[in-house]
């Protein structure tokens, strides 16, 4: 079988000989024309007086595009059409694009966009939670308030209460690959557009939409990513609608991309988030009620904001049975890039917070911080009986939504299941029937020494006074699922050759993660083959159409379903006709180790494959897959919005210089459950990767706007993401040996995002270095850079 | 703006182009040589996606222009295997999965072949701070360092 196989990326032999090609590598026709986007210099503001004749003027220029070149859609919004691709007049955030250049390369359009001179009547813009909250900016009419049990009254009586207010800061995806794409106009107004995307369907409508033709002009065609990480979920409608449109209006293959200056100051980021959380604990330490005031930062426009700030309130309880809980989140439009989806999609948000106050409880009680997380732990699976689904009504889909996106609203009402009482539930009444956390911690606590390496650095700790050591453990429980339930589908498209080779296709993208690889384990398996007889194919609008994004962690599972189902479509047909031909039963004919044999008779899969050409079967067919079990009612925040959680669980260590705050992960251990995992070296990597990543965020990755809403760290040189040198000097990482409790494909979970949120324990180690300097707590803000730590440890010293 | 005439060598073949003074070493490989595996991740050398060697040196090929290149030896990465006979390092980056996205890769393989041709028993912490100028987001660099290392180790007993 091939699942399970630790292989590497499929197309590994292609990116170590610099022959993988992406977007923009792909030989373009002779005559391309290049783009750039002029962008918007002050925050807020209208347009009252434009001259672009110096960029009309300017060598190489081509075309000048504004909104009035724009004869259909203006509009590159994944949610509610408010964001257009050039400013309609008004401007919400420096870098917005406003004008377009055409030009015959990427130099002559960078240069001439710098020559519009344009006039705005400028406003003040709404910058912080503050300002946006006396403005009343924000997206929906209010605050979305989840709730279990009473909250307030719970930590009214509790003997133990901590509060707090911290700032979690946004994160740059820095996928080292900018956003691209590629328009090539065909015949009849047709267009295929190559696109860096996670998301190939929405590119097609948004593309459709903007040249005022029917899906099924375009086809949109995506290899690969040099990377993704969420910021090319709905970041890349811009380009690839600028690149139709002028391909359009000018009949020439058009290509763009940004450079990594522009790409930062367009396109949207993490959401930077404000928390405040009250918590009242009993004298051991379990959490009687807790209380989080949840401020995203959205951005300009609404984007995928509203399940972002979803998914941050739904993992608000992480590991926890939270017997009172009260979560509201309020959604804040700023004059800022719009913030996106990004690894986790707010869950690391939410999670950070319920970490900080076990951090901080465990501070207050005097108690090991490991302890009182498992004390508060969920129950564990074997103690939790099965919950039945609940039927969901259909709701009438708005024709207008973008009902691919995740920005879309869901509609209809989900029926409420009533809250068991005091149940194993989470703040949203989803029964925990698969909690693996107590066997992961105590496995983890042992291989990573955790008690003797923590009296170890409290010795270090009393006799160094600069350097200055910590340790931190932090558990992962994240929920697996698109929270927009009609997202949860896939669809496959595989062709059995009369040679026996296959071609596999599917609505997921690569991005780096292995979906590829995976998914085409899952179809050699199927039909007992080696891999090598599988081609992976390019996802294409034109072969599987009306996908999901590739996001949310879903894609092996959603699109290895979608592979299995249309394998073992054509499987089954060749079984029925080889059992027809020999007199047997078909679940008589078995598929393996490149054979198909039926009774005495052995064909290779090659063989098998020609005869049933010859017997004139069908050997293409399409396969679905939709997840089963889950129910969602956003607005009430009741229901069952996740098929099951992922978990995970890490132990950082860090040393600090007290005089500078400059600090190091000295080492890190992680525990991580991926199921039955499909491929253990592919998912090792989602792990160590997703640890980095993570922890980068929390630690030295720190977005600076300055007064006016000017993005301060644009480029490498002034945003600090993880390099070789900051690895952890040990970097233990072992798979959780177990299998999803639900019936996933082979059993496996979603690696995508949930490793992410393992970099909660450095930030955490860090804050435990700091409070060695002191006797009050850190409280440190996120990212905890060398200057954030500078200034806990002065707070320490000072006593505040 | 007037064009210059280059001749330079790229992976041992000898090469000419035109190119704009102000065009990048890095724009001359990729648009007019169509050598597509030095990538731009930055073009403020700040991430060595661009990573080529010019006689033997390691830059960045997006902070050189391309008429600098007049008379240079330039290795990129599509010279480091021979032919379809893979190179050490390429090998063991597969051997070990060290790449998701790909696309620091080849800057990374440039970078690591250079170390090992300066210094074929490079220490951990030599590795990682050689290597710390090649910014790579997917891979949390644990397996790029275990290829490098263990390149190095079978180089050293092959030699
Ligand atoms: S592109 Fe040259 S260093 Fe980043
Ligand atoms: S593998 Fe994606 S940047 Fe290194």
């Amino acid at each position: 079988m091939s699942v399970t196989k630790p292989l590497p990326h499929d197309a590994a032999p292609l990116h170590v000989s610099g022959s993988a090609r992406y977007v923009d590598d792909i030989p373009t026709p002779k005559g391309t024309l290049h783009l750039a986007f002029g962008l918007s210099p002050i925050a807020k503001g209208t347009i009252t007086a434009m001259d672009l004749s110096a960029v009309k003027a300017a060598p190489g220029v081509v075309r000048v595009m504004t909104v009035q070149d724009l004869p259909f859609a203006n509009d590159v919004s994944p949610s509610i059409h408010d964001e257009p691709l050039l400013s309609d007049g008004t401007v919400h955030y420096i870098g917005q694009p406003v004008f377009l250049v055409v030009a015959t390369s990427h130099l002559a359009a960078r240069k001439a966009v710098r020559l519009g001179k344009i006039d705005y009547a400028e406003e003040t813009p709404i910058l912080t939670v503050e300002e946006a909250l006396a403005a009343d900016s924000r997206f929906e009419d209010g605050p979305r308030i989840y709730a279990k049990g009473d909250a307030d009254a719970a930590i009214e009586s509790a003997a133990h209460v901590i509060d707090g207010t911290f700032e979690i800061g946004g994160q740059e995806h820095f996928y080292l690959e900018g956003q691209a794409a590629l328009a090539v106009p065909n015949e009849g107004g047709d267009m295929l557009v190559h696109s860096s995307t996670q998301h190939p369907t929405e590119i097609q409508h948004k593309v459709a939409d903007a040249l005022g033709v029917p899906m099924h002009a375009i086809r949109v065609e995506t290899r690969r990513m040099g990377g993704g990480f969420g910021g090319k979920e709905s970041q890349g409608n811009a380009l690839a609608v600028a690149c139709a449109v002028a391909a359009r209006a000018t009949g020439k293959a058009c290509k763009m991309r940004y450079d990594r200056d522009d790409d930062m100051i367009i396109t949207g980021k993490r959401h930077a988030f404000r928390i405040s959380y009250r918590a009242g604990f009993d004298e051991q330490g379990h959490i009687q009620g807790v209380s989080f005031l949840q401020y995203a930062i959205c951005g300009w426009a609404q984007d995928l904001s509203l399940p972002v700030a979803d998914r941050a309130m739904l993992h608000s309880d992480n590991a926890y049975l939270l017997p009172n809980a009260r979560i509201e989140s309020h959604r804040l439009k700023t004059n800022t890039q719009s913030a996106t989806a990004y690894r986790g999609f707010g869950g690391p948000q939410g999670m950070v917070a319920i970490e900080r106050v076990m951090d901080h409880a465990a501070h207050e009680l005097r108690l090991d911080p490991v302890e009182l997380r498992r004390r508060n732990y969920y129950e564990p699976a074997h103690k939790v009986a099965e919950v039945q689904p609940h039927e969901k009504p259909l709701g009438h889909p708005d024709p207008h939504e973008d009902l691919t996106s995740r920005g879309a609203v869901e509609t209809g009402t989900a029926p409420v299941r009533p809250l068991p009482a005091g149940g194993n539930t989470t703040p949203y009444g989803m029964e925990v029937s698969d909690f693996e956390l107590h066997g992961m911690t105590e496995a983890l606590m042992k291989s990573s020494d955790y008690a003797a390496r923590k009296a170890a650095i409290a010795k270090w700790n009393a006799e160094n006074s600069v350097i200055k050591k910590g340790i931190a453990f932090s558990p992962v429980k994240f929920g697996i699922s698109f929270t927009l339930t009609h997202l949860n589908q896939a669809g496959a498209l595989v062709h059995v050759y009369q040679d026996g080779s296959v071609h596999l296709n599917h609505g997921g993208t690569e991005m780096g993660q292995g979906l590829f690889q995976k998914v085409a384990q899952v179809a050699a398996s199927r039909f007992g083959i080696p891999l090598e007889m599988v081609k992976i194919t390019a996802t294409d609008t034109a072969k599987v159409p009306n996908t999901s994004a590739t996001a949310a962690s879903s894609g092996s599972d959603l699109n290895g379903m979608a592979v299995k189902a249309a394998c073992d479509t054509i499987r089954d047909r060749m079984a029925d006709y080889l059992a027809e031909r020999h007199q047997a039963d078909p679940s008589a004919v078995t598929f393996t180790d490149g054979h198909v044999s039926v009774g005495e008779e052995r064909y290779t899969f090659a063989e098998a494959a020609a005869l049933a050409y010859q017997g004139r079967i069908s050997l293409s067919a399409t396969g679905f897959y939709k997840t089963p079990k889950i129910e969602w009612d956003r607005i009430a925040g009741r229901g069952r919005p996740f098929y099951y959680f992922a978990y995970g669980a890490s132990v950082t260590e860090v040393a600090v210089d007290t005089l500078t705050g400059e600090n190091r992960i000295l080492r890190t251990d992680i525990l991580h459950d991926a199921g039955a995992s499909l491929n253990p070296a592919l998912d090792v990597g989602q792990v160590e990767g997703g640890y980095v990543q993570g922890a980068g965020w929390l630690t030295t990755e720190e977005l600076v706007w300055d007064g006016k809403g000017n993005l301060r760290t644009h480029a490498p040189s002034t945003y600090k993401i993880p390099a070789c040198s900051d690895r952890p000097d040990i970097f233990n990482v072992a798979l959780w040996d177990g299998e999803n409790r639900e019936d996933t494909i082979y059993r496996s979970k979603a690696v995508g995002e949930p490793p992410f949120m393992l970099g909660i324990s450095a930030w955490l180690a860090l804050s435990n270095a700091v409070a060695a300097c002191g006797d009050t707590y850190p409280a440190l803000n996120a990212p905890a850079t060398a200057e954030e730590v500078w200034r806990g440890v002065q707070r320490m010293k000072g006593g505040i | 703006m007037k064009k210059f005439h280059v001749t330079t060598t790229v992976n041992g073949d000898a090469v000419e182009y035109l190119c704009d003074p102000r065009e990048t070493l890095l724009d001359c490989l990729r648009d007019k040589l169509n050598l597509t595996g030095a990538k731009e991740g930055c073009g403020t050398g700040d991430c060595g996606a661009c990573s080529v060697t010019v006689d033997g040196r390691l830059v960045c090929s997006c902070l050189m222009l391309g008429v600098e290149a007049e008379g240079k030896q330039i290795e990129t990465v599509e010279g480091i295997a021979d032919g379809d006979i893979l190179h050490p390092l390429q090998k063991k980056m597969i051997e070990y999965a060290a790449l998701q996205c790909g696309i620091c890769t080849p800057g990374i393989l440039v970078a690591a072949k250079s170390l090992l041709e300066k210094n074929p028993n490079p220490t951990e912490e030599e590795t990682r701070y050689w290597l710390a100028g090649n910014l790579c987001r997917c891979t949390g660099y644990d397996k790029i360092i275990r290829a490098v290392m263990d390149t190095a180790a079978e180089m050293r007993e092959a030699s």
